[in-house]
């Protein structure tokens, strides 16, 4: 027992010192901007264009059910109106980022996992190294750039669509008229509230494309290892977006 | 010239190398024989720096590179060319984009760029299939397109890993008498690793044979051919022990 907590202890100070050495050798591969910055522009429409059609659809349901659980606790209590400021502000802080981010941690954290995973176990990445690129700017960077900038771009369209379905859905359901929605829209609305969503979404973009690449670039041992390596990605990358919303609103919330 | 300097390497406590030297002439074809999972492969990859070795380095124009820094590194590996055993093609690549990444690297102009890949794909006779994609390509062709791609490059070294491993007798043999053109048409020093003797009698100058870490025996095909060390011999002739 003492042997394996002992062990587990040990596994995780390396994966640490592991995760530190693979974001020192990013930041060093940098100055390659001749390498990466093409490359880039690929990895943002696979990033974010590719991305926007999941995003947006667990954004539109989670619009109408936000309105309609608002109604259900609102009814009788509290003016209806505050359906609007319900959804606003839920899309806007918490679900916005965080759903799309666990979406796209599958979708995105997954691919580039197995993505590079298999170059690893296929000798693609030892080839780059051999024709002299460096597979941080060649291969991570891209991605991490284009994570970290596209995120808050889908999070962003993601919220709009969940506050129109909420809208939609209080017009249509709910015997709310447009002016008392947007009412309670704009009752408790802060710019604060559209920038926090956005950082949060720019560190969850840079956390999953980050974890996919180190979890991917890491791989052993053929298709199976492949297979480990996106399902370690997604599940990674989650507890980070989870373990990062929270310390967001810890210190930007207060 | 290439130099193994007392190589060792392990992996998880199991030793592979246990003290490696052998010397690669400049300008001449080496060919490391012995059996499968001997440590061929690993050797080869401490001449790129693809590997850090235990203790030992290998030696590159007296460069040793275990000590070089990335810059020194990346210098280096502009100098070799690496075919790897299954080719290692970039499959979101094609053809000619796969032959022209090294090119792009050491900045040479478009023309130059389209100009040496359609050398490179002409000398491994694959004049036209720039805009094949890897997947719609045979394990030979594959291969052919991994020679290019190091070859295009105009290296000084060529390190070949397994080059006919998996390929049917016939386009084995049409690999060998690559090796053997791109050695007569560019002047290249090579090193193949290797279990395939028809291959290695065809290609090498040199043999030498990677026995339990260390080189068992290194000599001219023909002193090879002629060896009375009982585990060369067993090996050469394919002898089930």
């Amino acid at each position: 027992m003492i042997e394996r907590i002992g062990h587990r202890t040990v596994q995780a100070i390396e994966g640490v010192g592991r995760a530190g050495q693979f974001i020192a050798d990013m930041i060093r591969a940098v100055p390659e901007v001749g390498v990466w910055a093409r490359l880039t522009l690929v990895q943002m429409r696979r990033v974010g264009v590719d991305s926007l059609p999941v995003a947006l659809f667990i954004a539109a349901f989670t619009g109408v059910v936000l309105a309609l659980q608002a109604s259900y606790t609102f009814t009788g209590a509290v003016p209806m109106y505050f359906v609007g400021t319900l959804v606003g502000k839920t899309m806007m802080l918490e679900l916005g980022p965080v759903l799309a981010g666990l979406a796209l941690a599958g979708r995105v954290g997954a691919s580039m996992a197995a993505e590079l995973g298999t170059m690893r176990v296929t000798e693609q990445v030892d080839a780059l190294e051999t024709l002299a690129y460096d597979p941080q700017s060649f291969l991570v960077i891209p991605r991490v750039i284009a994570g970290t900038a596209m995120f808050p771009v889908v999070v962003a369209l993601a919220v709009v669509v969940g506050i129109t379905t909420g809208w939609v859905t209080s017009l249509a359901l709910l015997g709310l008229s447009t002016p008392e929605f947007i009412k309670g829209l704009k009752l408790f609305y802060q710019f604060k509230d559209t920038w926090f969503g956005l950082v949060k979404s720019a560190s969850f973009g840079f956390t999953i494309t980050m974890v996919g690449c180190a979890v991917g670039l890491s791989t052993r041992g053929g298709a199976e290892g492949v297979g480990r390596s996106a399902t370690n990605a997604v599940v990674y990358a989650a507890i980070f977006i989870l373990v990062l919303d929270a310390l967001w609103a810890a210190v930007l919330l207060r | 010239m290439i130099q193994f300097a007392d190589l060792v390497k392990s992996f998880e406590g199991r030793p592979v190398l246990t003290g490696l030297t052998l010397e690669v002439r400049d300008g001449e074809t080496m060919v490391i024989i012995g059996y499968s999972g001997t440590g061929k492969s690993v050797a080869l990859k401490h001449v790129v720096g693809l590997l850090a070795p235990d203790a030992g380095d290998v030696l590159v124009d007296g460069r040793p590179v275990s000590t070089l820094d990335r810059a020194a590194l990346s210098a280096l590996r502009r100098e070799i060319g690496f075919v790897f055993q299954f080719a290692a093609l970039f499959d979101s690549m094609t053809v000619g984009e796969n032959v022209a990444l090294g090119l792009r690297r050491r900045g040479l102009s478009d023309e130059q760029i389209e100009e040496r890949v359609a050398e490179a794909l002409a000398l491994v006779d694959l004049t036209g299939s720039g805009d094949r994609m890897p997947a719609e390509l045979s394990g030979g062709m594959r291969k052919r397109v991994g020679i290019a791609r190091a070859i295009a490059l105009r290296p000084r070294y060529v390190l070949y890993d397994e080059p006919t491993t998996g390929l049917d007798p016939v386009t084995a043999a049409v690999i060998d008498r690559l090796l053997v053109r791109t050695r007569q048409h560019l002047g290249v020093t090579g090193v193949v690793v290797t279990h395939d003797m028809r291959s290695a009698y065809t290609v090498g100058d040199r043999i030498a044979m990677l026995y339990e870490g260390r080189i068992r025996q290194v000599g001219t095909v023909a002193e090879i051919q002629a060896t009375d060390d009982p585990v060369v011999r067993q090996f050469i002739e394919g002898r089930p022990a």
